[in-house]
């Protein structure tokens, strides 16, 4: 250990020497070398999988806390760490993806961007189904914060995409499970549990998908209804329906507003064509048929630094949850913009400008109205005057099993450290 | 072992714990036969109260402790052991609730798997997953094992239609796993752990809407190689069935002795093709399926457009594991993957071993997803032949590691296969894991020495390989 060294301004030449043995691209931290507030001492930029194990060996030697980082979108979601000296960015673990187009998989390097993997799959008319709400993340990080955007409805999320993963542990090792095929059951299925993990189990380093074919044709088809009860019903009729879309959602700009429910199709032309004509008359004779999404499409609902609240629950309940959040909204004096999934999940956003104690009284308030429902109330994202006021994550029914789980991967408690639920 | 079965006669009463070294027979394996131990005891518990005390009472006696759904596993997943307590779910068979509006079902673990498409049916709905012994297997048992079926090339495997199980922790505690709640994805990493971290009492499944329309192709074919040309064309075009499954010469030679399928005469290879989903789509795709299988000269095409020539069809393919017992005194059913576009490399390679060692293999597979299910054949009456075959057996999961695969795609490792995990997994894949299993169940006595080749104990860092350890070389420990 190098006792109090944790710093480059503390005497700590150990340190420094251990990271850059370890990793070519190692500098001292600057301004703005943090996360969520919590400055960090060094950044590093590995560039392949030894090179990042190495980092984790040298952080583990030293005690160190690192935090792991790709584009950064998210990286002030969650909890700040409780603790951190080294913040270790994917952007060196990018490279060739191994696209076998005729198995429909691919093995990507976590630092490599979604959008940048698209353009690759596309070549050979093939797509992860993986909508990113940032527009820019990447695989790494939509996979630690399990993002998810409209077509899990029809496909899932990552963690059902996922099927395979090579992660280096905090001690270093670098570990794989899953592999390359998609029907595979040897040993346990740990990409899992690293997706949505938020970083404190290990740093994802390259992890491999199903993919699927790019649909042939697409429509969108939108309504706007008055009263949010109306839109739930138009969209939970849609979802049990038989034009199998792939997916169903909604938007309202803020409490007493017109909701917007718009529904992806997608197959063969002659196919879509008739699937569009059949949400129609689901949706209302009013309703629109669109080459396009509308603008507010797969995007969340919150502009950068303002409260990003996610709400899940049981799919009939879209009609009740929209009446909750108004009731809390008005309650608490916010008003949130709504935008999420017919499958049972809506993002909700405060403008970064929010007097702190409005969120600290409306989420509260939404857990009370939704925990009746079935539902749960996450804060993804909350700025710094707001979040201590909060309890991110609302009750976890399994956090003494969670606790060990991590105690048992980071029993020094040194990656992504107090960043996720309980304490974790 | 008596006052343990003392013990559970308070918590069970006496016709809960069967002692009775006849009926304690009954359970001495499961759909793998192979392997066989006569349990200790064997309980039949009714609620997840009485499972956590059940548990908890066998980590006070340090005795270890094994479920067991319906039996039909196929990796010896649900082997018993002498020493230890056998919990069988079998009167946990109610169907809690079908909840329509939100899509799902609350059930008991020892529901069998289509008993929940049935009483979901009536209301458009149907569980979707359908392993072949769907009859009879529980969901509980489909849980510890992720199972699939000939549906999941579209619709995926249990664990993509589990939304939330209650489980008992090894510590014998009652608690929720997924259901939405934030935290790590505990759920994701329970279903198929094969019954090492905790035993489910209650599992919310996904119901999915009975398809609009289901089209099932047989097409015939003189041999494998153009069945196998068409599957690819059928990818290539961007389509994605529901299933689309492949039976060689051998393997139709069987199931025409066994059920008398009626395939097309002199068929080298058939190819069933099913599609189903919206009307609209399904036709064009349909049409579709069948020119490429025109073109990759299929000289048979069978068109099932109802129930009844649907079941038809899949007669032959459903019959299969039994049926090769018509043409061979005994044989070992494999389950190992290869990335699809190596199945033709890697069937040819089986047919070489099948020359080499004088041991027939027919073939039955998933071809969509590359899950291959070779029937070894032999004759345990010929002295070394029941040896050949395991050689042959072992040598086809080296050919599926070696281009990339999997030592199993639905069955399970079990005790069956834990010796192969090696073969796809270093030591720090296997330490990692070990890791998960020790946070659950940290004494291991949670259907301990399945899946993994001699773990490390729980207080051992990662990494770090003994001699023998201190625990085990006093007796306070014990390797499984």
């Amino acid at each position: 250990m190098d006792g109090g060294a944790t710093g480059p301004a503390g005497g700590h030449g150990d340190v420094g020497a251990a990271l850059r043995a370890a990793c070519a691209d190692v500098r001292p931290a600057g301004e703005g070398d943090a996360v969520s507030g919590v400055a960090a001492s060094w950044v590093v930029t590995p560039r392949s999988a030894e090179e990042a194990a190495a980092v984790m060996r040298a952080s583990a030697r030293h005690d160190l806390a690192v935090v792991p980082t790709g584009a950064g979108t998210k990286l002030d979601w969650g909890a700040p760490p409780n603790r951190l000296d080294v913040i270790l960015r994917t952007s060196g673990l990018t490279g060739d993806v191994e696209h076998a187009p005729g198995d429909l998989v691919a093995r990507v390097p976590a630092g490599m961007a979604l959008s940048d993997l698209a353009g690759v799959l596309a070549e050979h008319g093939q797509q992860l189904v993986l909508d990113d709400p940032t527009g820019s993340a990447t695989v790494g990080g939509a996979l630690a914060t399990a993002t998810a955007g409209p077509r899990r409805l029809l496909y899932g999320t990552a963690r059902d995409l996922l099927i395979g993963i090579t992660v280096v542990r905090p001690d270093g090792a670098i570990t794989r499970s899953g592999g390359k095929v998609v029907k595979n059951v040897a040993g346990y299925d740990l990409g899992k549990l690293y997706t949505g993990s938020y970083g404190t189990l290990g740093l994802i380093v390259d992890a491999t998908f199903r993919l699927h074919p790019l649909p042939a044709a697409r429509a969108f088809v939108t309504a706007v209804y008055a009263g949010a009860e109306e839109a739930a019903r138009a969209a939970h009729q849609v979802a049990g329906s038989q034009a199998v879309a792939s997916a169903v959602e909604v938007e309202r700009t803020g409490p007493g507003a017109p909701v917007s429910v718009a529904v992806l199709l997608e197959g063969v032309p002659e196919g879509v064509a008739a699937r569009s004509q059949a949400v129609r008359r689901i949706l209302g004779y009013d309703s629109q048929v669109a080459a396009d999404p509308p603008v507010w499409w797969g995007r969340l609902p919150s502009l950068d630094g303002g409260v990003l609240v996610e709400v899940t629950f049981p799919l009939s309940a879209l009609g009740r949850v929209l009446a909750a959040i108004d009731e809390a909204a008005g309650r608490a004096g916010a008003r949130p913009a709504v935008r999420g999934s017919g499958a049972g999940a809506l993002c909700l956003g405060l403008l970064p400008d929010v007097e702190p104690s409005v969120p600290a009284e409306f989420v509260p308030l939404l857990r009370a109205e939704l925990g009746p429902l079935g539902g749960h109330v996450v804060v993804r994202r909350a700025p710094d005057p707001v979040r201590p006021r909060l309890d991110l994550w609302g009750p976890v029914a399994a956090l003494p099993l969670m606790r060990r789980v991590k105690e048992r991967f980071d029993p020094g408690y040194r990656v992504s450290p107090g960043r996720f639920a309980g304490g974790i | 072992m008596r006052a343990l079965a003392e013990r559970f006669r308070e918590i069970l009463g006496d016709d809960g714990v069967i002692t009775d070294p006849v009926r304690l027979r009954t359970y001495e394996c499961d759909g793998l036969t192979v392997h066989r131990a006569t349990p200790g005891i064997v309980v039949l518990p009714g609620t997840a109260e009485q499972i956590a005390e059940i548990v908890r009472e066998c980590n006070a006696a340090r005795t270890p402790y094994i479920a067991r759904g319906s039996g039909t596993g196929l990796s010896g997943g649900a082997l018993p052991r002498a020493d230890g307590v056998l919990i069988v779910t079998s009167r946990m068979r109610r169907i809690i609730e079908i909840d329509v509006a939100n899509q799902r079902a609350v059930v008991e673990p020892g529901v069998t798997n289509l008993a929940i498409s049935q009483a979901a049916r009536p209301h458009g709905y149907y569980y979707a997953p359908d392993p072949s012994s769907q009859q009879i297997c529980s969901i509980g048992g489909n849980v510890a094992e992720n199972s699939g079926g000939a549906h999941c090339l579209k619709y995926g495997f249990t664990v993509n239609h589990v939304l939330a199980c209650e489980i008992v922790t090894p510590d014998g505690e009652i608690t929720w796993l997924g259901g939405g709640d934030p935290g790590y994805d505990l759920l994701g990493a329970f279903i198929g752990s094969e019954g090492t971290l905790g035993i489910a009492t209650k599992v919310v499944v996904r119901l999915t809407r009975t398809p609009e329309a289901v089209l099932t192709l047989l097409a015939a074919f003189d041999g494998i190689e153009r069945g196998g040309r068409a599957v690819s064309a059928i990818i290539g075009a961007g389509i994605v069935p529901a299933a689309i499954e492949m039976m060689d010469a051998l393997a139709i030679e069987a199931a025409e002795a066994a059920v008398g399928c009626g395939y097309p005469e002199g068929a080298g290879a058939v190819l069933i093709v099913e599609l189903d989903g919206p009307e609209a789509e399904v036709r064009h795709q349909f049409e579709r399926v069948e020119t490429i299988c025109a073109e990759a000269g299929a000289f048979e095409l069978r068109v099932a457009r109802d129930d009844a020539e649907r079941a038809a069809v899949w007669t032959g393919r459903k019959s299969a594991f039994a049926a090769v017992g018509r043409i061979s005194p005994a044989y070992i059913v494999q389950d190992g993957v290869v990335p699809r576009t190596a199945l033709p490399e890697v069937l040819a390679a089986i047919d070489a071993l099948s020359a080499d060692y004088g041991i027939r293999v027919a073939n039955v597979f998933h071809a969509g997803d590359g899950n291959l299910h070779p029937l070894v054949l032999f004759d345990d009456a010929v002295p070394g032949e029941g040896t050949r075959a395991e050689e042959v057996s072992g040598r086809i999961l080296d050919l599926c590691v070696e281009h990339g695969g999997s030592i199993t795609g639905e069955h399970g490792v079990g005790v069956d296969k834990s010796r192969y995990m090696t073969k796809m997994f270093g030591d720090d894949d296997l330490d990692t894991m070990q890791l998960l299993r020790c946070a659950f169940d940290p004494m291991n006595l949670c259907n301990p020495g399945k899946v993994f080749p001699t773990p490390r104990l729980c207080g051992e860092a990662p990494g770090v390989r003994r001699g023998v350890h201190p625990l085990v070389a006093s007796g306070e420990a014990e390797l499984f």
